[in-house]
């Protein structure tokens, strides 16, 4: 192992009698050390939230609060404005969650609930394998697999098929790159994380409650339906807002498929941007200082809503634990 | 219901449609290779409370479960032989669980409301099995609470969460759920062993009442407690019944050694 | 009163809602799997013809000419990870140590929730924190910095994982030793750590998995490199980098590249994962009794 465990590289004093209170000098170290990295990372969250708000300082000093609201981006006249990718980025998301969190939860219940035994197994390791998967390689597979199904396949049935052209959220050309795709994409992404924090919460909930509805002569279903899932929902919201959590900051994959274009359009059809993804494809290119401090503002305004978005999902999944402690 | 009320336990194996008689011939069960439960032969009179005790592990609960098919959901358990509830056969293929389990009530050790109101508890039952009508639910929500004697506490606060009970109006509450669901036979897994004595005295009046309506089974490690509400006591060990006969004699003059051993506190 | 109030139709209706929902249940669970198994097929239709033994020892060649390797990415994304795992491992096991030990504490709560918090941040953001911190002070871009910002994806992962592996050892084992007269420390080093160590390999294994992967992190601090190099001081390539760079490329030439280094990559997480879970089967096996 590349780091080994630093304490064990202490000396260890000869004469190491323990007493009562922890007193020894190995145990002072000891304690000493591992305190110290648990402080590290308090510590390493404040200095990252620092960096990268001083890496977009000069941005925000000059737009301040215009800067969330315009959709001005002119790099030649200095001109930034972030409202096109605070607006893609929430409804990518949006629409990510309401692609995978009803099939999370299906997959969810299916595991804790109606998977033969042997099954449960193989299967949970086929969903959670998804979550393993590089963000780059389903940027790639979007690429060439789900955007060629798109463009000819699923952007005309909705359009053509289902008549929705005639509505603005499914008109114009279909290019395949788009809103749509990066929806697609997320969804993929965050339904492993969602289906996990579902399936765990599935499973704790006690068997009194399971008993109690089936010996009122509940079927399976609505055993589920009426003492399962009430009972297991703060659990399945807070995994639902991680989900969203890892959507909103989700970079490579949506990077190679939103198609890049600083414009809000109600179409899904058209291209759209979001925080995450103008930072990594405009960085390269960004010629002046302010430039490059626009985009670390974008990212500055990602890291605030996915640190409020994360304390809530970490607060929710929290409390159901403790509950059941107690 | 004028069924005629059989005067006492006949030990034939046939079967009449006696509504809440429980009949068991022969009943094997076992969880894995472990067997739970040795040829019990056991026949619970409708309209009375027979009390199983014996040992913690000594099968009693296992039988109990085994009356609505609760154990049918713990994964590789088997059984050999009969119960028949009512008449019915209630292993027999075609039977229906969902509607056994409306049939045959239960309630638990720790008490397990919904964590929804009072109202929606009670209701939980008749709700499932129909589609009553608002002043229909209304007066069998309130016909179950005034049977449990729990009406006049929560009548005003019916909307409010059943968690918000007390431990022993919980417990009631439970048994008012069950008994929402028009039970022919209400089963009792040591329904008070969390209880404090004064919220135990009450359930203990309430199965009093109950047992003129449906038949009572009732697993208890307290055995003054099964003294003091059974009519029948059947001792239950290493997952065979031992003796079952009216409380009175099996609390004085038991016939099987090991029943008053356990009766008299020298193991168990 | 009525002994049945269930009425045979009402039950038939419940019966076969019960029946379509558990069908709907495990149609979600096939269009859950469907992605990963049509995502994989395509990568090894794509990626297999691709690698071969001068994928593994070829530098890339300029465009126009066919073949060529990514010998240097490959390299670079071990070096990389051996930076953040010379960060990530010895802060994330220590802290873990102290919030397996200190459970209570209120330091312990608050670094729990942190690091969890910590773990749900963008890896982009983390690219940022890397380039102010170490890439604009020196004006160029270094490995080092691409293995910081790794590293610091990394500690969080690491932590809660080594908590929830110190956490399985009994507390017998631990009394037994401090029974004996081990110091505290010792105890926990050689004792409880020991034991847990199979556990602790396996979620370095998954953590080292996770950012093994990540590109957006790298953007502006590895930045990714044509050349062969292996200075930390300088801009390094890797494996994720290179197929970013090669898809957004319109070269054919590349595009199979691309896939054979994603084929590669998955490859590689594949395998830790793997090993992970074999690690973590030989300790049910050996410690649980």
């Amino acid at each position: 192992m590349a780091g080994a465990p630093a304490p064990a590289e202490q000396p260890a004093p000869p004469d190491d009698s323990p007493t009562l209170g922890g007193g020894s000098v190995g145990d002072r170290v000891y304690r000493t050390l591992t305190t110290a990295f648990a402080v590290a990372i308090p510590v390493l969250l404040a200095f990252i939230t620092f960096e990268v708000v001083a890496a977009a300082w000069p941005a925000l000093r000059r737009f301040g609060f215009g800067f969330l609201t315009s959709s001005a981006w002119d790099p030649q006249r200095e001109l930034f404005g972030a409202a096109p990718m605070i607006y893609g980025t929430v409804v990518s998301s949006v629409l990510a969650l309401i692609l995978a969190a009803p099939l999370a939860l299906g997959v969810a219940i299916f595991l804790s609930e109606f998977c033969p035994r042997w099954l449960r197994q193989p299967l949970s390791f086929l969903v959670d394998l998804l979550a393993a998967i590089p963000s780059v390689v389903y940027g790639l597979w979007g690429m060439f697999f789900l955007l060629p199904i798109l463009r000819e396949k699923v952007m005309p049935f909705l359009a053509t098929t289902l008549g929705l052209a005639r509505t603005p959220f499914f008109s114009g050309p279909a290019y395949g790159n788009s809103m749509l795709a990066a929806a697609v994409i997320l969804a993929i992404m965050i339904l492993p994380y969602i289906s996990a924090v579902s399936r765990e919460v599935l499973m704790a909930v006690p068997r009194s409650q399971r008993e109690a509805a089936l010996a009122m002569g509940a079927t399976r279903w609505e055993m589920i339906r009426d003492a399962v899932v009430p009972y297991a929902r703060t659990g399945i919201l807070g995994g639902v807002i991680l989900g969203l959590g890892r959507a909103l900051g989700e970079t490579m994959a949506v990077t190679m498929l939103i198609g890049n274009r600083h414009e809000i359009s109600p179409s899904l059809f058209a291209p759209g941007y979001t925080l995450a993804s103008v930072i990594a494809n405009e960085f390269a290119e960004a010629t002046n200082e302010l430039h490059t401090s626009a985009l670390m503002a974008c990212g500055a305004v990602l890291l605030v809503v996915t640190l409020v978005v994360n304390g809530i999902a970490r607060w929710l999944v929290w409390s159901v634990a403790r509950e059941q402690k107690a | 219901m004028t069924a005629t009320r059989p005067d006492r336990a006949t030990p034939t194996g046939e079967a009449r449609e006696v509504p809440g008689l429980v009949e068991s011939r022969g009943f094997n069960f076992w969880y894995g290779p472990k067997q739970a439960l040795k040829e019990i032969s056991l026949t619970i009179r409708p309209r009375s409370v027979t009390a199983l005790i014996g040992p913690s592990g000594c099968g009693k609960s296992t039988f109990l479960r085994s009356l609505n098919r609760l154990n049918d959901i713990i994964p590789e358990t088997r059984h050999t032989g009969s119960i028949r509830v009512g008449g019915e056969d209630i292993y027999a293929p075609r039977v229906d669980v969902v509607n056994l389990r409306q049939r045959v009530g239960m309630v638990f050790q720790r008490w397990n409301p919904f964590p929804r109101s009072i109202f929606d508890n009670v209701a939980y039952g008749p709700r499932l099995n129909g589609r009553p009508s608002r002043a229909d639910l209304d007066a069998i929500v309130e016909s179950a609470l005034r049977r449990t004697a729990l009406w006049d506490e929560v009548k005003d606060r019916l909307r409010q969460s059943a968690l918000s009970l007390s431990g022993g109006q919980q417990q009631r509450l439970c048994i008012a759920r069950a008994l929402a669901n028009r039970p022919e036979v209400l089963l009792l897994d040591e329904p008070c062993s969390a209880l404090d004595p004064i919220a135990t005295q009450k359930i203990e009046e309430l199965l009093f009442q109950l047992k003129s309506e449906l038949t009572i089974v009732i697993v208890t490690h307290n055995l003054q407690q099964a003294a003091r509400v059974s009519d029948e006591t059947a001792f239950f060990f290493l997952g065979e019944v031992i003796e079952h006969d009216v409380t009175a004699r099996i609390f004085t003059s038991p016939k099987v050694g090991r029943t008053e051993d356990y009766i008299t506190g020298r193991f168990g | 009163m009525t002994v049945r109030a269930v009425s045979p139709r009402s039950l038939r209706r419940r019966r076969a809602l019960n029946l379509v929902m558990s069908g709907l249940m495990g149609l979600a669970a096939v269009l859950a799997t469907l992605p990963l198994i049509l995502l994989l097929g395509h990568l090894l239709r794509e990626g297999a013809s691709s690698i071969d033994l001068a994928f593994f020892t070829r530098m890339p060649k300029p465009v126009g000419e066919s073949g060529g390797g990514m010998a240097n990415a490959i390299v670079g994304t071990l070096i990389l990870v051996g930076i953040a795992g010379a960060i990530g491992l010895p802060v994330g096991i220590g802290a873990g140590l102290y919030l397996a030990e200190q459970r209570r504490a209120r330091l312990a709560t608050g670094v729990r929730f942190l690091s969890d918090v910590l773990n749900g941040l963008p890896s982009i953001v983390m690219g940022i924190f890397a380039w102010h911190f170490l890439v604009r002070p020196v004006g160029h871009f270094s490995a080092l910095a691409g293995g910081v910002a790794l590293g610091a994806m990394m500690i969080p992962l690491v932590t809660r994982a080594t908590e929830e592996m110190v956490l399985t050892v009994p507390t017998s084992l631990r009394e037994a030793a401090l029974a004996l007269g081990y110091p505290r420390w010792r105890t926990s080093v050689s004792i409880v750590l020991r034991t847990a160590l199979p556990g602790i390999v396996t979620a370095a294994l998954v953590a080292v998995a996770r950012i093994a992967g990540e590109t957006a992190p790298l953007l502006f601090t590895a930045f990714g490199n044509h050349y062969w190099s292996v200075a930390l001081d300088q801009p390094i390539a890797s494996l994720p980098h290179q197929i970013y760079t090669y898809a957004k490329s319109p070269y054919d030439d590349w595009h199979r590249l691309a896939w054979a280094a994603a084929l590669v990559l998955i490859g590689l997480v594949l395998a830790i994962s793997l090993v992970a879970r074999f690690v973590t089967r030989s300790r049910h096996g050996g410690v649980g009794d």
